[in-house]
């Protein structure tokens, strides 16, 4: 910094130190509407984040970048799938760019590191993706809510349901990447398969970026369960859809999958072998509920793919602040109000054809599907709802007040209920 | 070499310098600069034993991580009084770098590259999966410094205190008889053992010293950071530390300073611009590589050092 421009600094600093009485009211409400996004757009995750956002964009892009009354700048920062770099962005949007709230993120543990941050000063964060059960149930932060959002466990309990029920299967082997989400999706599933008088007849845990599955297929195949449970993201989704038809076993066990386990950013790369792998969530991009079919077309002329549940979650994300916007007449710097006008969103507009609003503990209560991957006739794959669980919390049918009593789900704890 | 006075110029200059940066640059890039002073410890510790010893550690991103660790754990877990969790914290890395060291002295060249990046991993590995007392890949979340230090210019000065004492006793340190005895063995192993110095012995302790430095870097970032994950002790951490190093000039001590500075500000600047920005930083290595193989710190005192004297008296 020269000395002019220092000068020049100081004597804005100067000026705006001393002149609260005009520049305060004027401040407040002018300029534009600063959205900090945070996506992992390089890391072990990328094309997830760039999914993110493409999802978000697609509101803005199409409905004009104004919301309330005022402008939407909307400031893209990556994250690099990285929590340290999730944390540096985050300060640098806040601080830097000045960004009056944040969204995105993607990996529970950079959305995590965000959350800690925002605690701490009170900037909103939502979390379309970031699944983490105590975010909305055991550890609160009163300004971070999972707008369009749904918690790990959450998802794959109406899946447990319907596979002990409709489908009759008693013995079921879970594999799961050997982290949080994981331990949570599984503890979710295995709880309230259990209770239902299922045996969960062995679990296997095994690291992120896992390139060989074939010690665990042979241990499956050995144990011969009547299904299994696998709970996987990104490329290791891929690989264990692909390493399960080599080594024989589709066709023989019926494979059952987390919602990410099948997303459509997994089996847009994979053919014939996702195919009958079912799963539950509130999206499901082959349903014939014209509203989603409206929103899956739009995104596909617009990115040329189906959309995939990150760039869904954020379409939605983008929608419900949008309301919320509107509501609060534009005015974000009341933070406040700003909240408490997020958390009562009805979302009516939403892709899912279906309203969309909070619980008392901030997460959404959604119409579940179960979804089977079928081939379109273009011979894309999707999954396409066979069945429907409507209005499932996160606590399922236990009562919030019990249910919060027992730990939170870890590799240790499962909730699985002995016989 | 430089006379003392003109040296305690040169400190006392970059000193005021940096205690302008909250007042000339408040908000974001204060905490910028606070990160930059954090990682320069660890850069300059790292050089004791790349620079000094000419051992290349890639474990140091393990050493400072599992100071951060300890301090998060201690305060947030075990509820815990902030400085005793950073006396533990620094003494889990220097205990770290004493098990490391003992390990890995007798091996040099590549062999000691491997053996070291390979105990940094078993860290790694430690962290993620004992998910009961790490928090797995969820890591470590919290704050940990105390009330007087919440300001964000306060934290700014207090690791500019602190790393401005760490680096005064890495200089002493590496300016002592025993750093002497530390370029000896750089410069030839045989010939040290033949004078009769215990080299593994020196390096064993130069091993630690080096460590200890890289806790206190690890403490401070758990002040800075109030969360820690295993990316903290990854081998990532580690190979930054290292770059940072490099590029400000092995050697020079106060070259790690200079890396982390380039490196942090650039890794900022061009990600706002690009996201191919390591793509950038790559390049950028490659360049400091061909031109400046000696660093930036390096270079610079070349340049200088030819300017001001045309011929450089062998025996100074």
């Amino acid at each position: 910094m020269d000395r002019r421009t220092f000068i020049k600094n100081a004597g804005v600093a100067a000026i705006a130190s001393t002149g609260p009485w005009y520049l305060k009211s004027g401040l407040t409400q002018s300029g534009p509407i600063r959205i900090g996004l945070l996506a992992p757009l390089t890391g072990v995750v990328a094309s997830g984040g760039r999914e993110i956002v493409e999802g978000f964009n697609l509101y803005w892009d199409r409905n004009g970048k104004k919301a309330g009354g005022r402008e939407v700048q909307i400031i893209v920062e990556d994250d690099a799938s990285n929590p340290d770099t999730a944390l540096q962005k985050a300060r640098r949007l806040v601080e830097q760019s000045k960004a009056h709230f944040l969204i995105g993120n993607l990996l529970a543990n950079t959305g995590l590191a965000v959350a800690e941050y925002v605690k701490g000063n009170g900037v909103p964060y939502f979390i379309p993706v970031i699944a983490a059960d105590d975010l909305t149930q055991r550890k609160r932060i009163p300004n971070v809510i999972r707008v369009a959002g749904y918690t790990a466990s959450q998802m794959p309990r109406p899946l447990a349901d319907y596979s002990f029920k409709k489908k009759g299967y008693r013995k079921i082997v879970t594999i799961s990447q050997d982290y949080t989400f994981g331990h949570e999706q599984c503890g979710g599933f295995s709880q309230v398969f259990t209770e239902l008088g299922g045996t969960i007849v062995a679990q296997h845990w095994h690291p992120l970026n896992t390139q060989d599955f074939s010690p665990y297929l042979a241990q499956i195949q050995g144990a011969n369960p009547d299904a299994v449970f696998a709970m996987e993201t990104g490329a290791d989704a891929t690989r264990l859809i692909q390493q399960w038809a080599n080594f024989g076993l589709k066709g023989k066990i019926p494979l059952l999958g987390a919602q990410n386990t099948s997303d459509q950013s997994v089996i847009r790369t994979l053919g014939a072998e996702a195919e009958g792998i079912l799963s539950s969530a509130h999206f499901a991009e082959g349903t014939d509920n014209p509203v989603t079919r409206k929103f899956v077309a739009e995104y596909e002329r617009a990115y040329s793919k189906l959309p995939s549940l990150y760039g869904f979650s954020h379409y939605s994300g983008a929608l419900w602040l949008a309301q919320a916007l509107e509501a609060v007449k534009g005015n974000v710097e009341d933070r406040a109000k700003f909240l408490d006008a997020v958390r009562k969103t009805e979302l009516t507009n939403s892709p899912l054809g279906a309203t969309v609003k909070l619980d008392a503990y901030g997460n959404p209560v959604y119409d579940i599907s179960i979804r089977e991957v079928q081939k379109r006739p273009d011979g894309r794959f999707w999954n396409v709802p066979v069945a429907s669980y409507p209005q499932v919390s996160q606590f399922w049918t236990y009562k919030p007040e019990e249910y919060l009593k027992q730990p939170p789900y870890s590799r240790t704890f499962q909730g699985i209920k002995k016989a | 070499m430089m006379t003392p006075a003109r040296r305690f110029a040169y400190s006392l200059a970059g000193l005021v310098a940096l205690a302008a940066v909250p007042t000339l640059f408040p908000g974001y890039h204060t905490s910028l600069a606070t990160e930059m002073l954090i990682f320069a410890v660890l850069a300059m510790s790292i050089d004791i034993l790349a620079g000094y010893a000419g051992r290349t550690p890639l474990c140091h991103g393990a050493i400072f991580g599992v100071a951060t660790y300890v301090v998060l754990y201690y305060v947030t877990v075990e509820q815990g009084n902030p400085w005793v969790a950073v006396g533990l914290g620094i003494l889990a890395a220097t205990l770290t770098a004493v098990v490391f060291a003992l390990l890995a002295i007798r091996t040099s060249g590549v062999y000691f590259l491997l053996l070291t990046l390979a105990l940094g991993m078993v860290v790694w590995g430690v962290c993620n999966r004992w998910t009961s007392v790490t928090g797995g890949e969820n890591g470590l979340r919290g704050t940990v410094r105390p009330e007087w230090l919440a300001d964000q210019a306060d934290l700014y000065y207090f690791v500019l205190a602190a790393t401005s004492a760490a680096a005064l006793g890495m200089w002493r340190f590496v300016n002592s008889p025993f750093g002497l005895t530390l370029r000896g063995i750089r410069e030839s192993e045989p010939r040290m053992r033949t004078l009769g110095y215990n080299v593994p012995l020196h390096l064993f302790i130069g091993f630690v010293v080096s460590g200890f430095f890289a806790g206190v870097a690890g403490a401070l970032y758990a002040f800075f950071n109030s969360f820690v994950s295993p990316s903290t002790v990854a081998l990532a951490q580690s190979v930054e530390g290292l770059l940072m190093a490099i590029v400000g000039g092995v050697g020079t001590l106060f070259g790690g300073l200079v890396g982390a500075f380039l490196i942090i500000a650039l890794e900022n600047v061009v990600s706002s611009w690009t996201e191919r920005w390591s793509m950038v930083l790559g390049l950028m290595f490659v360049f400091t590589m061909i031109f400046a193989p000696e660093g930036v710190l390096g270079k610079v005192r070349a340049v200088l050092g030819r300017r001001a004297r045309p011929i450089p008296p062998r025996n100074s």
